[in-house]
């Protein structure tokens, strides 16, 4: 499948006279094919929202390489600009004009039929309320309008940084709907959110971003698959014979965790091996059951942001690679 | 192409511009009629009325005069000082001639146009160049700050372009209200002469006179606007610009107005802005200097003068559009945008 967005050691650095320098971005690699959906997540200040604006020419790279539809950006940026639908950030819009206005607006300076700009609120569900002055909106309204000015365009990638930031649950759900849509009908989409049972359902890829640097990438199954511990459950059906069960399996070398009612066992391939065992002794399984690992455990394993009780952690609290394992403050904070 | 037309159909969308257009048109109307019924149109009567009260008054001067030229002698063929009161030489005092006691003074006003149109050009490009500056500040100003120009930016990442089509749009904008308002403008004071004053001796050479004038008032809208707008978007706020120019209009030409006349610089007018912008309207402001004359009770004083003309206003003018412009041109093409 050819990429439809290619970064290579994407770098951004804010130079700010008293504090210092920080690298927003640190070599970030990214690639997302054409035709997914793919998930951009990160802790807060990773540098999710920097590496879009980049992308968008919005802000200018220190170093690295970027590839938008075949085109080299920012320099080729004006020729591929019609092709890129974006959302950066709940993006703010002049609160004195109607969402129609400002559609219409937007369409008019990028050369849009005008009657696209009916359809695009139809789609986002404002068509009855797009005469109305955008300052009066509710945050979820105002995202909406947002990701149909991100949708005016007809895009063949489509970059929405958090878009379902202040949806309600229907939104969330129609949201939902319109990506899987948008992109069987060959459109590319790249989303960035925190909220990852959504990811998890809608997005066949993800990068993971922790302090400017990518730290997992691939599709979601994958990536779930290389961080499940291969743990399983297992409950026989008498509870009175999990000791011996116990330790028939120690012996045959598998980690095992004794629970009142079950057992976990740790670092087995394939669960049939655990069932042998237990039957040669006349052990019977009731419940042999793989646990399966969650987008949100490996996002917080991968990133190192899990809470910690009694600890408050802060930003820039998280893993960085191709460093000292978890950093603290320093790693990505001002001064470095 | 597409992105202007955009771009005049957002300023012309905004409620901003258009009230702020409308105040200063109401503005200029009042004006208009202010004058019309300030002004009155003198006939006959009044004219012989005026001559032979200003006859009356030559005649008060004549006796006046004499009686202190009589008093003046007196005193010195007495002896007693005059403590100043009067010159050495009584023959000084002398009645003012019977053509400087003019019958106009008697008169209620009335508006000559050939003498009085040029200065209302004056009040004319000012209200506009106020307007055309907070319009152009603001058309800019609340794009950035409000987020419009970023989302702008991703539909036209040519940042210039987007920049310089915005400065168009306004301008066309400008001149579209300005060009039909001179010409009511002159409509108007062409009435108002004709119903209280008059339109005598009004020559073709008035008439281009006046065009020129009117010329250098557009110009000089167009520069306000420019400067306006170039400064909101360098500032990325609105309120920046107008913050930014009252501190320089308050604090810096106030301040700076006090500070050089109590180090009495000669000419002080001559580093203050109003100075120029007014030789540039009426080309020649001519400054004076009343320290280099030592005034004498009755003989003449020719102060130190200085001319400011319209050239030297048009190359402050320039360098200011240039500097403060492509000031905002150069952050428009380097500055990150967030
Ligand atoms: N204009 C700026 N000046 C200085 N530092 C900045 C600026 N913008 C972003 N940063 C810093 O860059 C880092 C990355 O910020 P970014 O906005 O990309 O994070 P993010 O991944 O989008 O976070 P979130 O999930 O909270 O949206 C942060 O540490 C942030 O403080
Ligand atoms: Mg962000």
């Amino acid at each position: 499948m050819p990429a439809v967005l290619e970064i290579e050691g994407l770098r951004k650095t804010y130079k700010n006279r008293r504090r210092g320098t920080r690298n927003a971005l640190d070599g970030f690699d990214m690639r997302v094919d054409a035709g997914q959906v793919h998930g951009f997540l990160g802790p807060n200040g990773s540098g999710k929202t920097t590496t879009l604006r980049t992308l968008l020419g919005l802000i200018r790279p220190d170093g690295g390489r970027m590839v938008l539809l075949g085109q080299e950006v920012p320099h080729a940026l004006p020729a591929v600009a019609g092709q890129v639908g974006a959302i950066v950030e709940s993006p703010q819009f002049f609160p004195h004009f109607t969402a129609r206005d400002t559609l219409s607006l937007l369409a008019g300076a990028g050369e849009v039929p005008a009657n696209r700009v009916d359809e695009v609120l139809e789609l986002v569900g404002l068509r009855d309320r797009a005469g109305e002055r955008v300052k009066t909106y509710s945050l979820g309204m105002k995202q909406r309008l947002a990701v149909a000015s991100a949708l005016l365009k007809k895009p063949k990638l489509l970059i929405l940084d958090e878009p379902a930031n202040g949806l309600d649950p229907g939104g969330i759900r129609e949201m939902r709907t319109l990506m899987r849509n948008l992109a069987e009908s060959g459109m590319t989409v790249l989303l960035s959110s925190h909220i990852l049972g959504e990811i998890q359902l809608i997005c066949d890829s993800v990068t993971i971003i922790s302090l400017g640097r990518r730290v997992a990438f691939g599709p979601v199954d994958e990536v779930l698959a290389q961080h499940s511990s291969g743990a399983v459950r297992i409950r026989l059906e008498a509870v009175s014979d999990l000791p011996v069960a116990t330790e028939v399996l120690t012996q045959a070398g598998v980690r095992v965790t004794g629970h009142p009612d079950h057992l976990m066992v740790a670092g087995v391939d394939k669960p049939a091996t655990v069932t042998r065992l237990l039957a040669e002794r006349d052990l019977y399984v009731s419940e042999l059951a793989p646990i399966a690992v969650d987008l949100e455990s490996v996002f917080l394993e991968l990133t190192a942001t899990a809470p910690v009780p009694g600890q408050h952690r802060q930003v820039d609290e998280s893993m960085k690679v191709g460093g000292t394992g978890q950093s603290g403050a320093a790693g990505g904070g001002w001064g470095a | 192409m597409s992105l202007y037309r955009t771009e005049l159909r957002r300023l012309t969308k905004r409620r901003f511009t258009r009230y702020m257009t409308l105040l200063g048109l109401l503005v200029l109307a009042a004006v208009v009629v202010g004058v019309f019924f300030t002004n009155q149109k003198i006939d006959a009567g009044q004219l012989a009325q005026a001559e032979r009260q200003a006859d009356q008054q030559y005649q008060e001067q004549v006796r006046w005069s004499e009686r202190d030229r009589a008093e003046c002698e007196k005193a010195k063929t007495a002896g007693t000082p005059s403590d100043g009161r009067y010159p050495d030489d009584c023959s000084v005092i002398t009645a003012p001639s019977r053509d400087q006691i003019e019958a106009e003074w008697f008169l209620p006003s009335t508006f000559n146009f050939r003498e009085t149109f040029d200065e209302t050009l004056i009040p004319f490009a000012a209200i506009l160049a106020l307007v055309g500056f907070v319009v152009g500040a603001s058309f800019v100003g609340a794009e950035w700050s409000t987020g419009g120009m970023m989302n702008l930016l991703l539909w036209r990442p040519r940042r210039l372009t987007v920049l310089l089509t915005k400065l168009a749009a306004l301008l066309t904008g400008m001149l579209a209200v300005t060009l039909p308002a001179a010409v009511l403008w002159f409509a108007g004071f062409w009435a108002v002469a004709t119903f209280r004053g008059s339109t005598e001796k009004v020559t073709s050479g008035v008439w281009q006179s006046a065009m020129l004038t009117g010329v250098r008032g557009v110009v000089l809208v167009l520069v306000l606007t420019t400067l306006g707008f170039a400064l909101a978007s360098l500032g990325r706020h609105t309120a920046m610009a107008l913050g930014g120019v009252v501190a320089v209009m308050v604090v810096g030409q106030f301040g700076l107005g006090i500070l050089l006349s109590m180090a009495s610089v000669k000419f002080a007018e001559a580093w203050l802005l109003p100075t120029y912008i007014l030789a540039w309207m009426t080309k020649t402001v001519t400054l004076q200097n009343w320290d280099s004359c030592n005034a004498t009770y009755y003989g003449e004083c020719k102060p130190e003068t200085m001319d400011i003309t319209w050239q030297q206003s048009s190359v402050l003018l320039s360098v200011a559009v240039v500097a403060i412009l492509g000031a905002a041109l150069w952050a428009m093409r380097r500055r990150d945008v967030s």
